[in-house]
């Protein structure tokens, strides 16, 4: 079973945020850079981690929420290690995106917005990520696939998997 | 403050440099549509969130037209506010604004209260032409206190700033994006388990029918047609100075007499006074009191001082969750409404022979936090609560309405003894400072033994946030401080974390701007501060008529204490009406 994707909520990953906040000269302004941060270290924003942040930035739980829930980029579901984002923004979409999401969907066996059982993918769409000449387009982490690419999801998913249990 | 010129509608005008282009327009008497914006400058709210764009105007070089509410004078700048392009613009925005409204006016409990229903009369609204997103279907939240129905909210977002920016509460933020956005609470958990006080607050300020109180009223005529209860009713001090204004008086009118007769002609059995049972409070209270000073001056170490009052609920419940470690600095005493609750279940049922589960006690407050502080475990017997239901004054004056009662020509009554009668310190329980003046009062004269002269405590009053009052009683220095608004309450009790530096021994919170005046369950408002203001006048004015000024003279009380309670902070009078405290997790 992989087990690489941060999930769990240790110790050394709240300090880890800890350290990030008290290096800032101020917090004020910076709850948005705060969450980016605590996203990468966690994979995902749950409840505890907002708590802990409303406190450390001293704002209502419900304000650290509030941003949260705004942003797509924000999730409060642990992303699988290996996230891919299906552009569905207007050139994608009208160059198919909506097939490749779905290819997508049918081939991982889960809906946008989920993750593998085993924790390995997760599926989004997103609204344009300004690389329309290369529609359409999938984003899995840093990755970027386009035109023809995007249409070859079987062979995508199963080189990821290679290059995990490859370690 | 530097001036400017500008021109608005071909008139021109100087005014201030940091005023928007809708503060010109009033100078002019240009009145401009707004829905989002609300300017409480004297409880510290302005919510400019500029979200709903119904203010826009059009100015002279711009390519786009602006909100009045949040654009800023600039010198010579010229505004168009009724060409056609504005007018075409403005009736859109409220097109789409009503094309996902809910069309239920006739059965929402904001009709006719409503700022959007008057903004779709204003503008003469008679087609929609846009057929929007099938309306959305949000989810219902009910507590006991409030309901939210969010497929009715304009975004606005008032009550967010309201919960936020004045009473730093926090249960209130908008959340998601487009068709999805909604004004909720922290991860969308139901009010209940939040953070909420149930200040209703959010309700006052609520400009449509998104946030409304839980109504009870009916429960209250079938509590009335049932022949086998004695149905008891009890109204706050707030009440009578606020409740005119549903039958067209003037604010600041003082209805009492009329109030106790629509009572009557309602059918309550006996008519009583919240403000009896204030004074009762003052007795426990300033005893209290005394008592901890007196252990501070024998030298006793960690005395559970500055003693905060406890007659708000929703302060009770803003301490509980967000500042628990303060749980023990709270006076133990009751609420008025409870306190008088349980003195009719107990002592008056006792005295008319009637068991307290054949006893209805109805009570009218200006608050929405009674109905949440009504139905609190402790305060109930074997399941049989102390005050079994609570109305706003709204709601109130609906019962009224519907009864068939013409208020105005009813004829002025007194209030049943002998939990009607009170004094004028019960009566300044309803606004910012009138607890802790009423307290001084009996305090004072218990430490001196000496009748005082002049029983007005000016420097109690007042308007603003926080005020402190010292004072000296012969060689005591007692040292008051004042809180209304809860984001004025966490400034003093975060001042009280930070060592007490003003050596406060006691301090007087309410959870809303200028008081129960103020409160969630009064009339609405409508952004009229001046209102508020003419309700505290006539608070004054009744205690300033009353005979008996002090809650130790009230004869009532006396003899309850002598027949029944015994003395205060006694045996009886603890188990009573003292209480205990929870602090509360919630997000």
């Amino acid at each position: 079973m992989p087990n690489k994707i941060k999930v769990n909520l240790n110790s050394s990953h709240f300090q880890e945020l800890d350290s990030f906040i008290d290096g800032l000269e101020t917090t004020e302004g910076e709850l948005i850079s705060i969450l980016h941060k605590a996203q990468s270290i966690f994979g995902y924003l749950p409840k505890e981690v907002q708590i802990h942040i409303a406190k450390r930035v001293n704002v209502p739980v419900s304000r650290v929420y509030g941003v949260v829930s705004f942003y797509s980029y924000f999730t409060m579901k642990p992303k699988g290690k290996y996230h891919i984002s299906v552009c569905t923004g207007t050139a994608c979409f009208v160059r198919g995106a909506d097939a490749v999401l779905r290819d997508f969907e049918e081939e991982l066996e889960i809906k946008s917005g989920e993750t593998t059982k085993d924790g390995l993918f997760s599926l989004d769409s997103l609204r344009c990520v300004g690389a329309c000449a290369l529609a359409p387009v999938v984003l899995i982490n840093e990755d970027v696939y386009g035109k023809e690419d995007a249409k070859k999801v079987k062979e995508i998913i199963q080189k990821y998997m290679k290059i995990n249990s490859e370690g | 403050m530097s001036k400017m010129n500008i021109t608005i509608d071909g008139k021109n005008i100087e005014v201030d440099s940091n005023s928007t282009i809708l503060e010109a327009c009033k100078k002019l008497n240009i009145i401009i549509p707004t829905l989002c914006h609300l300017d409480l400058h004297d409880l510290k709210m302005v919510n400019k969130s500029a979200s709903c764009r119904i203010c826009v105007v059009e100015v002279e070089g711009r390519n786009n037209l602006v909100t009045a509410c949040s654009t800023p004078v600039a010198d010579g700048m010229v505004v168009n506010t009724h060409n056609i392009r504005v007018m075409n613009a403005r009736k859109t925005v409220l097109e789409l604004m009503l094309s996902d409204h809910p069309a239920e006016c006739l059965s929402c409990s904001k009709g006719g209260n409503c700022d959007l229903q008057h903004m779709a009369e204003r503008f003469g609204m008679r087609e929609i032409r846009v057929t929007g997103k099938s309306q959305s279907t949000y989810r219902k939240d009910k507590t006991v206190s409030i309901r939210r129905n969010l497929d009715k909210c304009i975004m606005c977002r008032r009550c967010e700033t309201m919960c936020n920016e004045v009473q730093s509460v926090g249960a209130l933020s908008a959340i998601n994006r487009g068709f999805d956005a909604v004004v909720a609470p922290t991860f969308e958990v139901n009010l209940h388990d939040s953070v909420c006080t149930f200040c209703g607050q959010c309700v006052q300020v609520c400009p449509v029918g998104a946030l409304t109180e839980t109504d009870r009223s009916w429960e209250v005529i079938e509590a009335l047609a049932n022949p086998r209860k004695t149905v008891v009713v009890e109204t706050a001090p707030a009440v009578r100075v606020a409740l005119g204004e549903e039958f067209g008086y003037e604010p600041g009118t003082n209805v009492t007499g009329k109030m106790v007769s629509a009572f009557r002609q309602l059918g309550f059995d006996y008519v009583f006074d919240t403000n009896f049972a204030a004074d009762l409070t003052i007795m426990e209270e300033a005893t209290e009191l005394l008592e901890r000073i007196k252990r501070l001056k024998s030298g006793e170490k960690d005395v559970n001082l500055p003693m905060l009052t406890s007659c708000c609920p929703a302060w009770v419940a803003f301490i509980e969750t967000q500042f628990p470690e303060l749980l023990d600095i709270p006076s133990s005493v009751k609420s008025p409404q409870q306190i008088l609750g349980i003195i009719a279940k107990t002592y008056f049922a006792e005295k008319i022979n009637v068991d307290r589960k054949d006893m209805v006690v109805v009570s009218v407050m200006p608050c929405l936090a009674k109905k949440y502080e009504a139905g609190i475990e402790s305060f109930k017997e074997d399941g049989n609560p102390d005050v079994d239901i609570v109305l706003s004054t709204r709601e109130f004056a609906q019962l009224i309405k519907l009864s068939n009662i013409d208020f105005n020509s009813l004829e002025n009554e007194d209030f049943d003894n002998p939990l009607g009668e009170s004094s004028g310190a019960g009566a300044i329980f309803g606004t910012t400072g009138g607890v802790i003046e009423a307290a001084t009062r009996t305090a004072v004269e218990w430490i001196t033994g000496e009748s005082l002269d002049n029983v007005d405590y000016k420097s109690m009053r007042g308007e603003e946030g926080i005020r402190i009052a010292n004072l000296k009683v012969k060689d005591l220095e007692i040292n008051i401080g004042i809180a209304n608004g809860l984001g004025s309450a966490r400034e003093l009790l975060e001042e009280i974390q930070a060592g007490n530096p003003r050596n406060l021994h006691a301090i007087e919170i309410m959870a809303c701007p200028q008081g129960c005046i103020d409160g969630g369950g009064q009339p609405y408002h409508h952004g009229n501060i001046d209102i508020i203001k003419k309700r505290k006048q006539a608070i004054y004015e009744v205690d300033g008529k009353k005979t008996i000024r002090k809650s130790h003279e009230n004869p009532s009380i006396q003899k309850l204490y002598k027949e029944y309670l015994g003395e205060p902070l006694g045996e009886k009078s603890h188990k009573l009406l003292h209480r205990e405290y929870d602090k509360k997790e919630r997000v």
